[in-house]
């Protein structure tokens, strides 16, 4: 994996050629640019755009208001901004989408590259992998808020105990797909030339898998990841829905949606604001990760 | 390859028995009671005597073995004796709901026929939306019809169920007319217009799920299809002259559908047990609506049934992806 | 003459065309739909109100309740009181006869034995007959001839219209249940979900939890009715998808329970396909206080419970500051619509019943600031919250997981925000909280916060068994494993010696200001129950039905035999 731009003129770093390769990716720019588009709203936005304070009595006769000056995405059945609404949920949407999928993709890939590669280990990890698919999810998630919310609320506080008991049941709920993708994979990359190669010249089992395995895993463990941001978010949502996700007084887009729901027919933007926020960034997430794909792989770099 | 399938077989016993433990243990730890349904005006000592009645009370191993015994054997020989008319089971006691306190293999099996129908089509037409698409795209990288692929496959991805199947409900049925907004389980097909109301009724249902299914397995056919596309012996196929129709549906497409059979088969037991919200928003009564109404319930002998069931196929289906792709692909060897 | 006769009766089959003149069954079917669907049709075996609603269409009681709370017959030729007889002069015992030549579905006769075996079918102590309390203080049930029922009680009872009245304790067929008694109950399948009864309909069909389908009940007592041949109760889904399907798709002719937004009622309104009906019973949305202390800090076993009075909710100031600050009208406006009204009481109804008590409606933002800074709550460091002796003035408010409530949390967050009091919001699962689990820190009994919010509802128009949750004997504590139904802990003897006498009286009006009195001593008195909203029972029907009468005393489909298609 090392300098393959070596073939050419003027030697351009590996990371150098990454970028250029990625660039070119017209769709993964666009993805880029999207998704640090609404990270910065969602980050900066609340700091500039400061609604007023109102009173309840104030609030509630500017209820159910369309797009105004005032209100730019108007307001909900409490005379709330869904603006200011909106950029507060997505940070914690976004946040709880990144770090549960980082914690279902970095556990699921440990997995399926041990179960792939040791066959001694394969068996009892795949039966455990079995064993989570086969867990009813409701029931294993209210077991874990009931055993450690408390305990992790008063270590931390409730916003940040709430985030890291969803973030983490998110992430040990989800990683099985990745495992078994990633598993598939590599008792593939096992058998190739050059895997056997390396072993023949007598390297150890973590350098193969380091320097051999794991980088080419890459492709299918990207669409695993995109994948598991939207269904990160979406299953946070589902979450609030049941009452294990954060408290009522913090909306998340997920939230935002299923709240809106009831209200669709009568006014239909409130479920399209919060359902377009969730598509563009699982679509900035998925280009990206096509692009990385494209661009990680070296055959087709350099063409 | 036959001694792997017997040994995985054959470990899978022990598996499925610690899975029933686990997950029995599990339901039972977390919070919850059946008397949760039941309105307030109902006192405590007569919530008491119901709980008692329901056998809920008893300790946590007496009943695990209680229900091992009653599905393992008691079942089995209730349905043995229903089709041959012997009296095996005699009169045990069956697997009772606490919900509705019906046997909850009588239920399954209302249950199967409406599941396999709407979901296990929605499956299918997913699969074959999904495929032609996914080779498509890959065939044509870049090109419009693979970013309008992608750009189907992201919506359908991105946007929840219960989002998409009220919004078709909305579209197509209050606004448009064209078809109910409730599934009606009572429709019997007996000829041509009764089949055509069927159809009609899952057209909105399977259109949701669909579009979900389908966008996964696009692109992992399209990654996959990608992969191999890079590869030597296309180049050196296309060098040799063949035509490109046959490079790309007979070497590259079979060597491609590997990864993305698996993925199809691990799918499989999801049908059973994962398209809960659909059948919830349409009232398909299937197994993942009775599943999730039992888990609010607290209903544990159904819950623990279902669960158990859905293991099995979890399990079996593993199994059956891990020999596909055995056969499949002649570089994997498990001996 | 023939001439006259026929125009005779012509003009009166018009006049009577709107009304529930049809032949049996020439209205084809009527389609109803509950969000939850029917797991069950015997009532007995169930608590839940989607099962009982619906055996109430097969099933019938001697006596039933209309929408005024007055009592009506059913099975019984008239309502047993004290002037004929019915009820004995000692108040112990009341008799009921049966109507001449009822029959069953099957067309068996219905017989007081019948009556007896529902009874000793109920009360066998292994079955756990949900409606139990429906035969509480029952001595004996005999048939004193083959139509007359005569239920003896363990003393006098004032209220003794609890055996076979209301759809909770319709009568059950005895020879087609007889195998059912005590534990047997939940194994006979097909008797609980096709159950003989001598109601309007008969069932042809149950797929649990799905669909039940019935038909006319050829022998039902009216031969002309019900109008509609064949009826089909369809469960699941959600609110929103049952009343689209009555108001705007025309697919079903009855929604039950349509709890949705008032913006969305309007609308669906307007689209002229249908109309929502509320009946007002004595539903009342609620906050809870909690007396006694519920911080962390203490030991499991003493945490909320009586040996640690509330820190900061004890002092009645507070509690009536907090009250004062909620503007119930903007509650209802924002949550129910046309199906709440505010209320003050925890006996909103029926009228005679209810203390005229409308203080706490108007909210009064500067009173509850003056009231908290007479409690000694000042906010000495500037923060907006006020404090005391170092403790801030926070509050933990519970409930559980509803769009509503949680539009509730947060503007009543916001009010309380206004006069200085800082609220921390929890939503809790309605299975964790309704569930009594003695393990779990979330059931409302436990009540590891400072408020909560929920609602309740009293079983009959007579209140006796639902004030009686507010004795003290009833607090939840670890000794009773955390079951009891004085959720507040509440201990007042003055209280509970008013509840001893409201269990001798027997004359009405006495028993009407007893509960006056009662209401509102756990109410304005002592600002222990805050209540909120008294909700309605919000369901939809199509124009094309007609006849129906919501009823919040009883059933809602209490007649449905009086149903008709609107032509």
């Amino acid at each position: 994996m090392t300098d393959h731009g070596a073939a050419s003129s003027r030697p351009i770093s590996h990371n150098r050629a990454v970028w250029q390769q990625f660039r070119s990716h017209k769709g993964a720019l666009f993805g880029l640019v999207i998704l640090g588009l609404l990270t910065l709203a969602v980050l900066i936005g609340p700091l500039i755009w400061v609604p007023d304070k109102l009173t309840v009595a104030e609030a509630i006769k500017l209820k159910n208001q369309g797009p105004s000056l005032r209100f730019p995405l108007g307001t909900d059945q409490l005379g709330r901004d869904m603006l200011s609404r909106m950029m507060l949920a997505g940070r914690i949407s976004l946040a709880v989408g990144f770090v549960a999928m980082i914690i279902a993709i970095v556990f699921g890939t440990f997995i399926g590259v041990i179960a792939g590669y040791y066959r001694k280990l394969d068996g009892p990890l795949m039966r455990l992998t079995d064993m989570f698919l086969a867990l009813p999810l409701v029931p294993l998630l209210l077991v874990l808020v009931v055993l450690f919310r408390d305990r992790v609320a008063g270590l931390l506080g409730p916003e940040l105990g709430a985030f890291l008991l969803i973030v983490f049941a998110i992430g040990i709920t989800s990683w099985m797909q990745a495992a078994r993708i990633v598993r598939g994979e590599v008792l593939t990359l096992k058998e190739r030339e050059y895997v056997l190669a390396a072993r023949s010249i007598g390297t150890a089992p973590r350098r193969i898998i380091w320097r051999h395995i794991l980088p080419n895993v890459i492709s299918p463990v990207m669409v695993a990841a995109t994948l598991g941001v939207a269904e990160a978010i979406i299953t946070e949502s589902v979450l609030s829905f049941l009452g294990l996700g954060f408290p009522p007084d913090f909306p998340t887009w997920g939230r935002l949606l299923f709240d809106a729901l009831s209200y669709m027919q009568v006014y239909p933007e409130r479920v399209i604001w919060p359902g377009l926020a969730i598509s563009l960034t699982v679509l900035s997430v998925n280009f990206i990760g096509d692009g990385l794909r494209d661009a990680l792989d070296p055959r087709i770099r350099g063409r | 390859m036959l001694t792997f399938t017997l040994r995985r077989l054959l470990l899978a016993i022990p598996t499925l028995l610690v899975i029933s433990l686990v997950i029995f243990l599990l339901v039972d730890l977390a919070p919850g009671s059946p008397m949760s349904e039941i309105p307030l005006t109902v006192p405590p000592d007569v919530r008491q005597r119901m709980i008692e009645a329901l056998g809920a009370d008893q300790p946590v191993f007496f009943r695990y073995f209680l229900w091992l015994r009653q599905f393992f054997w008691v079942e089995p020989a209730t349905l043995f004796d229903s089709w041959f008319g012997t009296s095996l089971a005699g009169d045990e006691q069956r697997i009772l709901s606490w919900q509705s306190r019906s046997p909850v293999f009588t239920i399954i099996g209302q249950r199967i026929p409406q599941t396999l129908t709407v979901i296990g089509t929605a499956y299918l037409v997913a699969v074959l939306i999904a495929l032609p698409i996914g080779i498509y795209s890959a065939y044509r990288q870049y090109s419009f019809f693979d970013q309008a692929g992608t750009l189907f496959a992201m919506i359908g991805f991105s946007v929840p169920t219960f989002f998409s199947g009220t919004l078709f409900i909305i579209i197509f049925a209050v606004w448009l007319g064209w078809f109910p907004t409730k599934y009606d389980t009572q429709l019997s097909v007996t000829d041509w217009p009764s089949f055509l109301e069927r159809v009609r009724q899952m057209v909105l249902p399977v259109m949701t799920l669909a579009l979900a299914n389908a966008a996964a397995i696009s692109r992992y056919m399209r990654s996959s299809m990608l992969d191999n596309m890079g590869m030597d012996y296309v180049r050196t196929a296309r060098a040799k002259g063949m035509p490109e129709k046959t490079v790309i549906l007979k070497h590259v497409l079979r060597n491609s559908l590997i990864p993305v059979v698996t993925v199809i088969a691990l799918g499989i037991p999801s049908i059973f047990g994962g398209a809960i919200i659909t059948e919830n928003l349409f009232g398909v009564n299937g197994i993942g609506a009775a599943l999730i109404g039992a888990i609010h319930a607290n209903d544990i002998p159904m819950v623990q049934t279902l669960a158990f069931i859905f293991a099995i196929l979890i399990v079996l289906f593993n199994l059956i992806a891990d020999v596909l792709y055995g056969l499949l692909d002649p570089r994997i060897r498990y001996d | 003459m023939k001439l006259k006769t026929t125009l005779l009766g012509a003009t009166c089959a018009l006049a009577m065309a709107s009304a529930a003149y049809a032949e049996r069954g020439a209205d084809g079917e009527v389609k109803l739909t509950f969000p939850q669907a029917v797991s069950i049709m015997n009532p007995y075996l169930s608590g839940g109100t989607k099962d009982i609603w619906a055996s109430s269409m097969v099933l019938e009681p001697m006596a039933g309740v209309d929408p005024e709370g007055n009592l009506v017959t059913k099975l019984a030729t008239e309502i047993p009181t004290l002037e004929n007889g019915g009820i004995s002069a000692d108040m112990t015992s009341i008799t009921w006869k049966l109507q001449p030549g009822l029959l069953w579905s099957d067309g068996s006769p219905i017989t007081a034995d019948d009556a007896v075996f529902t009874a000793a079918y109920c009360m066998d102590p292994a079955g756990g007959c949900a409606q139990a309390t429906k035969f509480e203080g029952v001595a004996s049930v005999e048939a004193v001839d083959p139509s007359t029922v005569k239920v003896t009680f363990t003393g006098p009872k004032p209220n003794p219209y609890t055996a076979f009245v209301g759809s909770l304790s319709p009568l059950l067929q005895k020879a087609q249940f007889a195998d059912c008694l005590g534990a047997a109950a939940p194994t006979c399948t097909d008797a609980n979900n096709m159950p003989i009864g001598a109601g309007p309909f008969m069932v042809t069909g149950f797929t649990v939890n799905d669909t039940v389908s019935m038909a006319a009940n050829p022998n039902y007592r009216d031969p002309a009715k019900p109008a509609f041949a064949t009826a089909v109760i369809k469960g699941g889904g959600d609110a929103e998808g049952s009343a689209r399907a009555v108001m705007e798709t025309g697919e079903f002719d009855y929604a039950w329970n349509t709890q949705i937004p008032p913006d969305s009622q309007a609308s669906m309104s307007a689209d002229g396909k249908g109309q929502f009906v509320v009946a007002f019973g004595t539903l009342v949305e609620r906050i809870e206080m909690n007396t006694t202390d519920p911080s962390a800090d203490l030991p499991e076993g003493e945490r909320a419970t009586a040996k640690h009075p509330h820190p900061i909710l004890s002092d009645i100031k507070v509690r009536t500051a907090l009250s004062k600050a909620i503007d119930r009208s903007i509650l209802v406006e924002v949550g129910y619509g046309e199906g709440g009204k505010p209320t003050c009481n925890v006996i909103p109804g029926p009228a005679a019943w209810a203390s005229d008590n409308e203080g706490c409606i108007a909210q009064d933002l500067e009173g509850a600031k003056v009231l908290l800074d007479e409690a000694g709550w000042k906010d000495t460091d500037g923060d907006g919250i006020r404090d005391k002796d170092g403790k801030k003035l926070s509050i933990l408010y519970q409930t559980t997981v509803n769009p509503i409530r949680q539009d509730f949390q947060a503007l009543i967050k916001d009010w309380w925000g206004e006069i200085g009091v800082e609220t921390e919001l929890k939503a809790i699962d309605p299975g964790v909280f309704f569930g009594g689990d003695p393990g779990s820190p979330d059931t409302f009994q436990k009540f590891y916060a400072d408020v909560e919010m929920y609602a309740n509802n009293s079983d009959s128009p007579d209140p006796e068994v639902y004030l009686g949750q507010y004795q003290c004997k009833n607090a939840p504590r670890p000794e009773t494993q955390w079951q009891g139904e004085n959720i507040n802990r509440f201990c007042d003897p003055a209280y509970d010696a008013l509840i001893a006498e409201l269990s001798t009286a027997t004359d009405v009006p006495k028993r009407q200001e007893i509960a006056k009195k009662l209401n509102d001593m756990v109410t304005k008195d002592s600002m222990t129950v805050i209540p909120l909203v008294h909700r309605g029972t919000l369901s939809a029907h199509s124009n094309a039905l007609g006849g129906v009468m919501i009823n919040a005393w009883d059933s809602e489909l209490w007649n449905v035999a009086d149903w008709f298609r609107v032509k």
